[in-house]
């Protein structure tokens, strides 16, 4: 598609501060409050957010078959509607969907992929290949301490929070948002929001993630080794950026584990904002002040 | 698992293997056996083969591995893929065993749901259990 056939549409490159978003499921259900706070947070920071038209499931697992190319079409599909809104980027709020969505950009970066993918959608434009796939946890890093220090009026007040990345966001290295066992990208944003982060063991350790369906048990005890391991260090609240890591830590936490909330990184950033305030709920278990 | 081994150079150039690391990508006998993969790996208490056993059995050829319940109980966390010195990536070798028993009709995992979940663990499973 040319520019000059999508006049309607807002050229959204054409200003740093245009970004085209991808939902997807859980951020449009269970993670609604992610959606909600992260929205409100951008737009307090300047960024006009357009949501992807037409988006569809970002395909929530990466094939790792090798002959797999059906299971790529989806997540390529809204690639393509990206590419039709002449975005050069996509930001996800969602670890999972960062992921499949980033590793099928990677995936058809390879000519012949990208030509049998393009020969099989022949009902669509061809994809380009050009569009990057952006977490918000990076465009946190890309807005930098400076500026959101000095947006964090309120702050997150030297709270003790540990950054749980769990799997998505750091394996496998090629789409890593940061060093995959060693990451401080998180960490480096929750400090410019004015809270204390807190370095745990088991922050970069899986919780289990759809083994929830299928072995349940096996992902309690994980759940419960995480928050040990979060509480030991001294954290008074989890961030996560993943909903189905948020699920298994809060739904299939087992009696007796540390009781410590688990929240989203949109959530946080629009607390130390000013643009949320936090719930009373998690006011009182962590003993915010004020 | 077969309580005899017979390694013979056929079991070596057998087409499941040769299935398995076309599938996979990788190359199983890249492996020397450090245990990397399963010292790190967070569900191996569940597993009944750990995760380099399973890599010595295809590096063997048995196809007793299709058996297995290790890579029904692998969550495809990477963990071993990013770790793994010899650059297996040992996720995906799991992915292929569980792609060869689903093409052939092999289903281990009961999928009974002991409360709503959302959707992403429920795609994600699916994805995992079905070919």
């Amino acid at each position: 598609m040319t520019n000059g056939s999508i006049q309607h549409s807002s050229p959204i490159t054409h200003h740093p501060s245009r970004v085209l978003y991808f939902p997807g499921c859980a951020l449009k259900d269970q993670a609604r409050a992610y959606e909600e706070a992260t929205l409100a947070a951008l737009a307090a920071l300047g960024y006009e957010v357009q949501e992807l038209p037409r988006w569809n499931c970002c395909g929530t697992v990466y094939a790792l078959a090798q002959d797999d190319l059906m299971r790529h079409v989806g997540p390529v599909r809204n690639l393509i509607r990206a590419q039709e809104q002449g975005a050069k980027e996509l930001l996800t709020l969602c670890a999972m969907c960062y992921n499949t969505l980033s590793r099928s950009a990677l995936f058809v970066q390879n000519p012949e992929n990208l030509r049998r993918l393009n020969a099989f959608m022949d009902e669509e434009e061809d994809y380009r290949g050009e569009v990057r796939v952006l977490h918000l946890v990076q465009l946190l890093g890309e807005i930098g301490r400076g500026r959101l220090e000095k947006a964090a009026k309120e702050g997150l007040s030297g709270l003790r929070v540990g950054a749980y990345y769990g799997c998505t966001l750091l394996r496998p290295q090629e789409v890593a948002v940061d060093h995959p066992e060693q990451p401080k990208i998180l960490e480096e944003a929750l400090a410019a929001l004015g809270a204390e982060p807190v370095v745990f063991p088991e922050r970069v350790e899986c919780c289990g993630a759809y083994l929830t369906v299928t072995k349940p048990e096996a992902v309690r005890l994980r759940v419960s080794s995480i928050l040990l391991s979060a509480a030991q260090a001294g954290a008074e609240l989890l961030v996560t950026a993943c909903p189905l890591c948020h699920f298994n830590l809060t739904e299939r936490r087992p009696l007796g584990a540390p009781k410590l909330p688990v929240v989203y990184l949109g959530e946080a950033l629009a607390w130390a904002l000013g643009v949320k305030s936090m719930p009373e709920a998690v006011a009182k278990a962590v003993g915010v002040r004020g | 698992m077969v309580a005899e081994l017979r390694v013979s150079r056929e079991s070596l150039n057998a087409p499941f293997l040769q299935r398995v690391e076309e599938l996979s990508g990788q190359n199983v006998f890249a492996c020397y056996q450090c245990g990397k993969c399963s010292a790190g790996c967070l569900f191996a208490e569940h597993m009944d083969l750990l995760p380099n056993q399973v890599l010595r059995l295809l590096q063997l050829g048995d196809e007793g591995v299709l058996a297995a319940r290790a890579p029904w109980v692998c969550a495809a966390c990477l963990a071993c893929s990013v770790r793994c010195p010899k650059g297996v990536d040992v996720a995906r070798v799991m992915e292929a065993l569980r792609q060869l028993a689903l093409r052939r009709g092999l289903s281990p995992v009961e999928v009974k749901l002991d409360r709503p979940v959302p959707q992403i663990a429920l795609v994600g499973a699916m994805r995992k259990v079905t070919p």
